[in-house]
């Protein structure tokens, strides 16, 4: 089935956005009747080769061909025109138009110089049998299930481009069966000879659908193989960019939490498509790092535990006492503080100075009606500026013109400010340079010396090692397990992912997480 | 099904035949040809202004220039007719023209500029105005032989009601909006855009072009009910028409089309219109009430529509959002 000249083949693509390289002298190559599996951390530039190979970007450097001919997509529709057609994860089709037309929006059959509804509602009919599915297309696409619009927009792109289909996360909202139901439909169209391209963060589903896999990291990429013969934890030692080392990076001093008081307590949390039920107990003077793969449900928990979302089922004990946070507000007046992942979006306030940054979250907690004075405003600001080692020169100056280390500085003063007893820190280090980076983690040890308790999210699992005093794993919206003090290492929490990616069938790498696995939901 | 869209539009049909109903339990006058034709001649020209902007709504913008618009082609047409000497005919082409013209450019602002419409739109209207002001101050009368002629045009219902050359343009215009709204890609792509403009640009929907001409298709709209309005009042001043944006938007949303656009019906415009008539028919019936009444009424209707397109937008997003969710 499989023929030897690929179907789609891309030679050192690269594209850079101001300055920035987001994809560097990438090849690719896709063969009819192959189902290829993209995958790679967040920022790895599996968006930026998607979007390319669809029209939606053009290239600064490279060659894509089709057919072995070169082609260089103009827009979307010319793609889909040259044969590659493309569903995306979200932003995908029209609810508020029925299934038929969302078929054929574009290219309506006509009669008469009008729409022939009765036309595209047979063909309609037709396409969609192919699929095995007997809907009413007559009906607005929004009455219908997400597998539903998934199976009408891959029918869609099959019908318009018939060469190559690209999957951009298809399955992050479905539920088993309608995974399996989906690949199924992949299979088929495989076995018509189409080319799949396939991103998911699901790794079993790699292994279940894919026949090859490549895997990008920081804009360049590491590998292509066959799926047969690659073990889970080199395909995640491939993706995080570290080679498994026998070597022990052991961490000092774990304290000793029985003597600790318990801060705060989460029990049996969850929320339906977000996270599964998890435990959590967090003791002054500790910091639990967070470790899993994108996607795995790290923000999805801590969002949980700060009340930016209700959860469906669990408690909350602040103090032995219970507690229910409707907003990050109530959470807030309860000693907690939360420096958001997306810093530019979540975090700072682009226009306000570096004063105004810091005094914010204070400034919320003791409510509007009591202003804190100018002057009290300045000591703080002063304060933290000295204390973080902020670098500005002024703190009046617009937190837009600071570093990203720096903005970062100022959204932990911020919190700092209030006094926190439970901090959460997401993804406190990305995107900032190396010597903030060293500096940021020098701060997180000396909090918890003073008996502050943090929760820390991370990717970077050499990070989590320098300041955890342990980490819980999560995989799949679910955690998964948890590492003490004397076993944190960045080979064990590598293994305990790809372990639980495995859901615990793997052989060596399942047998070092079992050990970990205590204490979780 | 697409039960939760015919909703909206069986609602306000409902709304209607309850409100004639009762009118006619009071005033059994008013179930006559008569005040049926006056109803269309009436709300001729804002019906006509009011599909173009059910385009623009459906599309997930706003036009705020009809009215202005409308009274630029009063002005315009009394004073080439009259004080130029152009022919009737030519007349009304070269404004067709130019209110086209007006529009795209407002609907190529909209796109290429990615402004809102709101505050392109908003200047389209002040700028539209200052031009009739800048034609005449005046209220100028009309007076041509193409006026005459029209205004003999009319059928005698039985029962004696006429039903008028623009209440029959009117029709012509509603049923020609039906037709483009649901029978041509064109149609298609509006509903799409206001559905998703990225998605639907993602889907390959020429979004500029379309932009263009739904502005485009709005003020040749609002140009043609400048041209009933002129007929209807033979006149044409700069200061009439004041506001007939607001009760075309009206008459829009009592018809059950979406703000928020994508969703909605050409038909239940027209219901839209008859509505809004109905209750000026009654108050004059009454002869007591104030006129103000209609103000009332209408916004008390509007309330009611805007509540219930919000539990209908909520109801779907539940849906849909359970859906969408996987156990966990």
């Amino acid at each position: 089935m499989v023929k030897n000249e690929p179907l789609l083949r891309a030679d050192g693509v690269g594209k850079e956005f101001f300055g920035v390289t987001a994809l560097s002298n990438v090849d690719f190559e896709l063969l009819a009747g192959e189902i290829h599996a993209l995958v790679g951390e967040n920022g790895a530039g599996k968006s930026t080769l998607i979007k390319i190979l669809t029209g939606a970007y053009r290239r600064d450097r490279g060659r894509v061909c089709l057919d072995g001919v070169a082609v260089d997509p103009a827009d979307v529709k010319d793609a889909q025109a040259l044969g590659i057609g493309t569903v995306y994860q979200e932003v995908n089709l029209l609810p508020n138009l029925t299934v038929a037309e969302n078929l054929f929006l574009g290219r309506e059959p006509k009669r008469f110089g009008l729409t022939d509804r009765r036309e595209a509602n047979r063909r309609s009919r037709e396409i969609l049998d192919q699929y095995g599915l007997d809907i009413d297309v007559a009906a607005l696409l929004g009455t219908y299930s997400v597998a539903v619009r998934q199976i009408v927009a891959i029918a869609r792109a099959v019908d318009i481009s018939g060469k190559v289909l690209i999957l951009d996360e298809p399955t992050a909202s479905l539920d088993a069966a309608e995974v399996s139901r989906l690949f199924a439909i992949l299979q088929s169209l495989k076995g018509r000879g189409l080319g799949v391209v396939f991103i998911t963060h699901f790794f079993d589903q790699v292994y279940r659908i894919a026949d090859r896999v490549t895997i990008l990291r920081n804009g360049h990429k590491v590998a292509t193989r066959p799926l047969a013969g690659l073990d889970r934890l080199e395909l995640v030692s491939l993706m995080l960019g570290r080679e498994l080392k026998a070597e022990e990076e052991q961490r000092a001093e774990p304290p000793d939490l029985a003597t600790k008081p318990v801060v705060a307590s989460f029990k049996g949390l969850s929320k339906r498509g977000r996270i599964a039920p998890f435990d959590l107990e967090m003791r002054a003077g500790e910091v639990v790092g967070v470790a899993g793969l994108l996607g795995a449900g790290r923000t999805e928990s801590a969002e949980l535990m700060f009340g930016i979302h209700q959860p469906d089922h669990g408690t909350i004990e602040v103090d032995g006492k219970p507690a229910s946070f409707s907003s990050p507000r109530d959470a807030i007046s309860r000693g907690f503080g939360f420096c958001p992942e997306d810093r530019k979006q979540d975090g700072i306030i682009d226009d306000l100075s570096v004063r105004e940054n810091i005094i914010l979250a204070l400034q919320a907690r003791r409510g509007w009606a009591k202003p804190l004075s100018r002057k009290e405003q300045e000591a703080i600001a002063d304060r933290y500026i000295a204390a973080l080692d902020i670098r500005t020169s002024d703190r009046e100056k617009p937190i837009k013109f600071l570093s990203g280390g720096n903005q970062q500085k100022v959204i932990l003063a911020r919190w700092l400010a209030t006094d926190p007893r439970l901090l959460i820190l997401d993804e406190p280090t990305r995107g900032i340079d190396v010597g903030a980076h060293a500096e940021i983690i020098r701060l997180i040890g000396e909090l918890r010396e003073r008996g502050m308790s943090l929760l820390v999210i991370s990717s970077e699992l050499e990070e989590i090692v320098a300041y955890a005093t342990r980490v819980r794993v999560l995989a799949d919206r679910r955690h998964v397990g948890e590492l003490p003090a004397g076993e944190i290492t960045a080979d064990a929490i590598m293994r305990a992912i790809a372990a639980s990616e495995n859901h615990g069938a793997g052989e060596a790498a399942g047998q070092a997480a079992a050990g970990t696995r205590e204490s979780v939901a | 099904m697409t039960s939760s869209r015919l909703f909206s539009l069986a609602t306000t049909f409902l709304i209607f035949i309850l409100a004639y109903a009762l009118c006619i339990a009071q005033f059994p006058n008013m179930l006559s040809t008569r005040v049926i034709g006056n109803l269309l001649t009436d709300n001729a020209f804002l019906g006509i202004a009011a599909v173009g902007m059910t385009f623009v709504i459906l599309s997930g913008g706003i036009d705020l220039s009809i009215g202005s618009v409308i009274a630029f082609t009063g002005v315009f047409l009394a004073v080439a007719m009259g004080d130029w000497g152009v022919p009737p005919l030519l007349a009304i082409v070269l404004l067709l023209a130019i209110t086209t013209v007006f529009g795209a450019v407002m609907g190529a602002m909209i796109h290429y500029l990615a402004m809102p419409p709101f505050i392109v739109t908003l200047a389209g209207m002040f700028f539209a105005r200052g031009i009739a002001f800048l034609i005449s101050i005046d209220s100028v009368p009309i007076k041509a032989g193409l006026y005459d002629t029209l205004h003999g045009l009319y059928f005698r219902m039985p029962g004696g009601g006429r039903l008028t050359f623009i209440g029959m343009a009117m029709l012509a215009v509603f049923l020609a909006g039906i037709l483009i709204a649901h029978f041509t890609s064109f149609g298609r792509n509006v509903y799409a855009i206001g559905g998703n403009r990225q998605s639907a640009e993602l889907m390959g929907v020429p979004i500029a072009r379309t932009t263009v001409m739904i502005y485009a298709l709005s003020s040749f709209l609002a140009g043609l009910a400048g041209i009933a309005f002129s007929l209807y009042t033979s006149a044409g001043y700069s200061l009439a028409a004041v506001g007939v944006e607001l009760d075309a938007i009206a008459a829009v949303v009592i018809g059950g089309t979406l703000l928020t656009g994508g969703s909605g019906y050409v038909a239940g415009t027209l219901l839209g219109i008859l509505i809004m008539g109905l209750i000026q028919t009654y108050i004059v019936f009454d002869g007591t009430l104030s006129s103000w009444w209609t103000k009332i009424v209408i916004g008390l209707l509007l309330f009611a529509f805007i509540a219930l397109q919000r539990g209908l937008v909520w109801l779907s997003a539940r849906r849909s959002g359970a859906s969408a969710a996987i156990p966990a």
